[in-house]
C-alpha cells in the first residue's frame, strides 16, 4: 500500500506578505538572512501572495531529468533529496520542474530545494499568520493502512463521498471484535449489509429499522456481556435516522447509559432515498421536499444541534468531527472506545454530501474545511468531568458566505437568508462558546 | 522462443520512464529491456562530468539491479536490436536470439554523426555518448597538448571545456556561423564563445574540415581556407543521429527518425517509439521534428509506456518544445523554447555587458510567450515551459515578465496552475 507524507500546507488568504518564513528558511539554510537564498519563496503584490516551495511531488519531473542521479524521493519521509556528491550542476531539474520548487542558489552555485528540515520546517512557527502549517496527518493513513480492512473492498459509494473513508477508517479503528448496526441510510446502501447472502464487512452486521437501532444494539450488547465476551457494539446511522424517528431509541438508550459507540454520519438529510430533509438539514438549503420555487426557498426552519441535545443526556462522551480535520477525529474516535466500555459514547461526523449538497466530487474535503472555518461547524468533545470544550477552536471564522457559495443547495439565497444563516452561526458559537466556557469553570462538571 | 508482453529496445532516459508508466498500470504483464550497452542505465547528459573528473564513473547510474528486480524487469545488456519482423512480432537481438513480443517500444537513441571528410578513416578520434567513449575520453584528456574539436554543439562545447581544464590547448571547429546555434542567438553565442577564448581557447566558425591526415602524434586537418591544424587529440563532436539499420525490412516509417503519432505509436500497431531515436509532432507547427533532448525522451517514453499498458490517463503528446541549460566555466545559460521570432511577434533583449547578464524574451503576435533565453540570470525554466505549452496570452504581464522573469514568472504559475 501506498505511503502518506507530511507536508507543508499553504492558505493564501492569511499570507500578509511579510517575508518571516523567507528569513527563517534562510537562516535555517544558509546561515544568512538573504531571502533570495530561501528555499521558500513568497510571490505576488497587492496583497495577493502565492508560494514557490517544492510541492515533494509523488511523481517529480525534476528526478525524472536528473542525468546524474542525484535526486531521488526517499520512500519513508517522502522528501525528495539532494545529494551534492552526484549533483553536476547542469540546472535540467529546474526546466522539469513546473512549480520553481528547486532553484539555483546563486550564492552557493548550486540548486537548492525544500527538505521539510528533516520533519521541523523553520518556516511554519515562524510564520505569524497560522498561513504556514505543517501538516503531519500522514502517520495516521500509514498506521490506519496497516491495519485489517473490516469492510468489503468496493463499496458503492457516490463519487467523492467521505463515507467510505469513515466507515473504513472507524471499523479498522474499532477491530474486529465488534457488532456494528447500520439502520437504513447511506451506510448500508453502500454495501455494509452485504449482496447475496454475504455481508459487507468481516465482523458481524445487522440491519435494524431506523426506529430500534439503539434498542437492538443494546440488547445485543448486554447478550454479549451476559455470555462473557468483550466487544464493542458500534452503530453508524445516518442524521435522519438518529435524529427524526431513531431519536426515541437513542435518547433511551443515553440516559440508561447503554454501553456502546453511537456514531452518526450527518449529511443533512435523507440522502440515499432522495434528498428529503431531515431535522439535520440547515436553513435555507435546498432538498427534494424542501424545494426552491416561487413561493419556497428551501427548508424553512434552522436545523437541530443533535450533539448538543445528547450532551444534555450526560453521555460518557459526547464530540463533533469532520474528514477535514482527520487528527482530531481520530483521537476522539480513541476517547469514545475507551468511554463506550463503560457507558454511552457519542460522536457526531459531519459529512458533506456530493450529490444531495451539489459540488463537484472533487471537493468534499475542501466543503467539511469550509464548514469548520466559517464556524458553521464547530469541533468540540463533551465528558461529564470536563465538560465540554473546543477542540479545534476558530477565532477569526470566515463569512459564513465562503461556505455557502462551495455548493448548489445554497445557491438560491437572497440576502435576509444568508444573514439569516450567519446570524445563527454567531449564535450557535455564543452558545457553545458559554457552554465551553462554563466547563472549563468547572460550573457545568 | 522466449516471448515477453512488453519489450523495451534502449535503457536510457525513454526507457526507463517506459517502464515506470507501464508499472503504474500494469503491475502484472512481463517486461524485458535488451540493451547494447554493456552497463546499468546511464544518461549520455552525464558523460563529461565523467571526463571532468566531477562524476565517480561507479556513481553514475540511475538505476540498480534492485530496481529492476522490485519491478519484475529482464534487463539484459549487451543485447542490441539488429532487427525486427513486425508483422510477427519478433524481434531479432545481436547474440542471434530471437524474442516475441505483444508491444515493443523502441528507445534506442541517438549515435554520433561521423562526418564524410576524407581520410576520417585513417585517423583515431573520440567521440562522446556512451559511458566506454567517456572513459576512453577521461583517461586521454591529460595527455592531450593540441586538442582538436569538430562541433560547436553543446556536446563539443561541454568536452571542449573539459580539455581546457585538463591543460591542452583547444581550437574548436565549427562549420556554421554560430556556435551552439539553434539554442542560443549571436549575442548570447558571443558571451559563451569569449568565455572560451578568455581560457585560451580558439574558435574557428565558419570553417570546414576537407581533409584528415594521420600524424606521429595523431592527425592534422586541412580546412576549407587551406590552413592546418595538428591535434594529439580529436573529438567529433558534429551532431547525432539515430541508427536504424534494425528497421530494415520491418515496414516501421522512419525519415530522420522514427516517425510517431501523438501517443507515440509507429506506422505498426504493436510498435512505438520514444526519445532521441523518434520523430514526434514539434510543439510550434505541426512538422515532425527531432527534438534530442532529455525532458524530451522522459516525457515521450512516459507517453509510450502509458499507450503501451492502455492507461486510460494518456493524454497526448503537447508537441516537442526545445529546451536547454548549459553550464560553461562558471556561468549558466538557460534556452526555453523557439529562438526565431515567429512573424508579427517580437523579440525583448535585455544585455549587461558589465554584468554579464543577458536575457531574451520571445513573443508572438498574439502576446504569447514562444522563447526565454538567459544566461547568467537565473528564471525557473520549467515555469516558462508551461507558460508557453499552455499558450498563455501574456500580453498584460509581457513588460513585467520580460523585467523580471523569475518573480514574475513564479507569480504567474502561483495563479494559473499552483
Ligand atoms: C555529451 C552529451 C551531453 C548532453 N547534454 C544534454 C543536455 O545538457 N540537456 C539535454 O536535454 N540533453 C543533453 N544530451 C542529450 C540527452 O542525453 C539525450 O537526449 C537523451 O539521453 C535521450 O535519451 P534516450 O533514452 O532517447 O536515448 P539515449 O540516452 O541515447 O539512450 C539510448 C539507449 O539505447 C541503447 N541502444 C542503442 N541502440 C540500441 C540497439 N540497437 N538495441 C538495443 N539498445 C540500443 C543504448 O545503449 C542506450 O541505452 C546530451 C547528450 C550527450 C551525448
Amino acid at each position: 500500500m501506498g505511503r502518506a507524507f507530511n507536508t507543508i500546507a499553504f492558505d493564501a488568504s492569511k499570507c500578509d506578505g511579510c517575508g518571516d518564513c523567507m528569513i527563517a528558511c534562510a537562516q535555517a539554510k544558509t546561515g544568512t538572512d538573504d531571502v533570495a537564498r530561501s528555499r521558500i519563496q513568497i510571490v505576488g503584490r497587492d496583497q495577493a501572495f502565492e508560494l514557490a516551495l517544492c510541492r515533494q511531488c509523488a511523481d517529480p519531473k525534476c528526478v525524472t531529468v536528473c542525468p546524474a542521479g542525484a535526486l531521488a524521493k526517499d520512500g519513508a519521509s517522502g522528501v525528495i533529496g539532494w545529494d551534492e556528491s552526484k549533483c553536476v550542476d547542469c540546472l535540467l531539474c529546474t526546466i522539469g520542474c513546473a512549480y520553481a520548487g528547486i532553484a539555483l542558489d546563486e550564492a552557493s552555485g548550486h540548486v537548492a530545494k525544500c527538505d521539510t528540515c528533516d520533519g521541523s520546517p523553520a518556516c511554519v512557527p515562524a510564520c505569524p499568520h497560522g498561513a504556514l502549517r505543517y501538516v503531519t496527518t500522514a502517520h495516521i493513513y500509514n498506521e490506519v493502512g496497516d491495519w485489517e480492512d473490516l469492510f468489503a473492498p468496493g463499496l458503492a459509494g457516490c463519487q467523492g463521498c467521505n463515507t467510505e473513508l469513515l466507515m473504513r477508517h472507524t471499523l479498522r479503528r474499532v477491530g474486529p471484535d465488534t457488532v456494528l448496526a447500520t439502520p437504513p441510510g447511506c451506510v448500508p446502501g453502500m454495501g455494509s449489509v452485504g449482496y447475496n447472502g454475504a455481508t459487507g464487512t468481516k465482523v458481524p452486521v445487522f440491519h435494524p429499522l431506523l426506529t430500534n437501532t439503539a434498542a437492538m444494539l443494546a440488547g445485543i450488547k448486554r447478550q454479549y456481556k451476559r455470555v462473557g465476551r468483550e466487544i464493542t457494539a458500534l452503530a453508524i446511522a445516518g442524521d435522519g435516522g438518529a435524529s427524526d424517528v431513531g431519536f426515541q431509541s437513542l435518547s433511551g438508550a443515553a440516559e440508561r447509559g447503554e454501553q456502546m459507540l453511537f456514531m452518526v454520519v450527518d449529511n443533512e438529510g435523507y440522502m440515499n432515498t432522495g434528498m428529503q430533509r431531515s431535522s439535520c438539514t440547515p436553513y435555507g438549503a435546498w432538498t427534494s421536499t424542501t424545494p426552491v420555487g416561487e413561493s419556497q426557498r428551501g427548508k424553512t426552519q434552522d436545523a437541530k444541534n443533535l450533539p448538543l441535545i445528547m450532551v444534555n443526556h450526560r453521555c460518557a462522551y459526547v464530540a463533533t468531527a469532520s474528514t477535514a480535520f482527520m487528527e482530531d477525529l481520530y483521537a476522539k474516535l480513541d476517547r469514545a472506545i475507551e468511554a463506550s466500555k463503560s457507558g454511552f459514547a457519542y460522536v457526531h461526523v459531519y459529512s458533506p454530501c456530493t450529490t444531495g449538497w451539489r459540488f463537484p466530487t472533487q471537493l468534499n474535503i475542501e466543503v467539511a474545511r469550509k464548514a469548520v472555518e466559517t464556524n458553521f461547524v464547530m469541533l468540540w468533545e463533551y465528558t461529564p468531568d470536563t465538560g465540554l470544550h473546543f477542540t479545534h477552536p476558530v477565532d477569526d471564522p470566515l463569512p459564513v458566505t465562503e461556505y455557502l457559495k462551495a455548493m448548489g443547495r445554497f445557491r438560491h439565497l437572497d440576502e435576509a437568508q444568508i444573514e439569516h444563516i450567519q446570524r445563527k452561526v454567531v449564535e450557535n458559537a455564543r452558545f457553545v462558546a458559554r457552554l465551553a466556557e462554563q466547563g472549563e469553570a468547572g460550573v457545568v462538571a | 522462443m522466449e516471448h515477453t508482453r512488453y519489450l523495451i529496445a534502449g535503457s536510457s532516459h525513454a526507457a526507463l520512464e517506459a517502464i515506470t508508466a507501464i508499472r503504474m498500470h500494469d503491475a502484472e504483464g512481463t517486461i524485458t529491456v535488451v540493451t547494447r550497452d554493456a552497463h546499468l542505465p546511464y544518461s549520455p547528459t552525464v558523460l563529461p562530468y565523467v571526463v571532468s573528473g566531477k562524476s565517480a564513473p561507479e556513481q553514475i547510474f540511475l538505476r540498480d539491479d534492485d530496481f529492476f528486480a522490485r519491478n519484475r524487469v529482464a534487463y539484459r545488456p549487451n543485447a542490441a536490436l539488429v532487427g525486427l519482423d513486425a508483422a510477427a512480432n519478433v524481434a531479432r537481438l545481436a547474440d542471434g536470439t530471437a524474442l516475441g513480443f505483444d508491444k515493443l517500444l523502441l528507445a534506442t537513441g541517438a549515435t554520433p554523426v561521423i562526418p564524410p571528410i576524407p581520410g576520417i578513416d585513417a585517423v583515431d578520434y573520440h567521440v562522446l555518448r556512451t559511458l566506454d567513449d567517456a572513459l576512453r575520453l577521461r583517461e586521454a584528456a591529460p595527455r592531450a597538448r593540441r586538442a582538436v574539436v569538430l562541433g560547436a554543439g553543446l556536446v563539443g562545447m561541454h568536452a571542449a571545456e573539459n580539455l581546457v581544464k585538463a591543460g591542452a590547448s583547444v581550437t574548436i571547429v565549427e562549420m556554421s556561423e554560430r556556435l551552439t546555434s539553434g539554442y542560443f542567438d549571436a549575442i548570447a553565442a558571443g558571451m559563451i564563445e569569449r568565455a572560451f577564448t578568455d581560457h585560451g581557447a580558439t574558435i574557428r566558425t565558419g570553417s570546414r574540415v576537407v581533409r584528415l591526415e594521420r600524424t606521429e602524434a595523431g592527425s592534422r586537418l586541412t580546412l576549407a581556407d587551406g590552413s592546418e591544424l595538428d591535434a594529439d587529440l580529436l573529438l567529433v563532436a558534429t551532431g547525432v543521429r539515430p541508427d536504424l539499420a534494425y528497421l530494415a525490412g520491418s515496414g516501421v516509417d522512419h525519415d530522420k527518425g522514427i516517425l510517431v503519432d501523438d501517443a507515440m505509436r509507429t506506422s505498426r500497431a504493436d510498435v512505438w517509439a520514444a526519445g532521441d531515436c523518434a520523430q514526434a509532432r514539434g510543439f510550434f507547427g505541426d512538422d515532425k521534428i527531432m527534438n534530442a533532448i532529455l525532458p524530451d525522451a522522459a516525457a515521450q517514453g512516459r507517453i509510450a509506456g502509458m499507450a503501451m499498458a492502455e492507461d486510460p490517463g494518456l493524454r497526448d503528446y503537447a508537441g516537442g518544445v526545445p529546451l536547454n541549460t548549459y553550464h560553461f566555466f562558471g556561468r549558466h545559460a538557460i534556452s526555453v523554447g523557439r529562438a526565431a521570432v515567429p512573424e508579427g511577434g517580437e523579440e525583448r533583449v535585455r544585455h549587461d555587458p558589465q554584468s554579464g547578464r543577458y536575457v531574451r524574451a520571445v513573443f508572438d503576435g498574439d502576446g504569447r510567450l514562444t522563447g526565454m533565453f538567459g544566461v547568467n540570470e537565473f528564471f525557473d525554466g520549467g515555469v516558462m515551459a508551461q507558460l508557453i505549452v499552455r499558450r498563455m496570452d501574456l500580453s498584460a504581464e509581457r513588460e513585467r515578465l520580460f523585467a523580471n522573469p523569475l518573480a514574475v514568472g513564479r507569480e504567474l504559475m502561483s495563479r494559473t496552475w499552483r
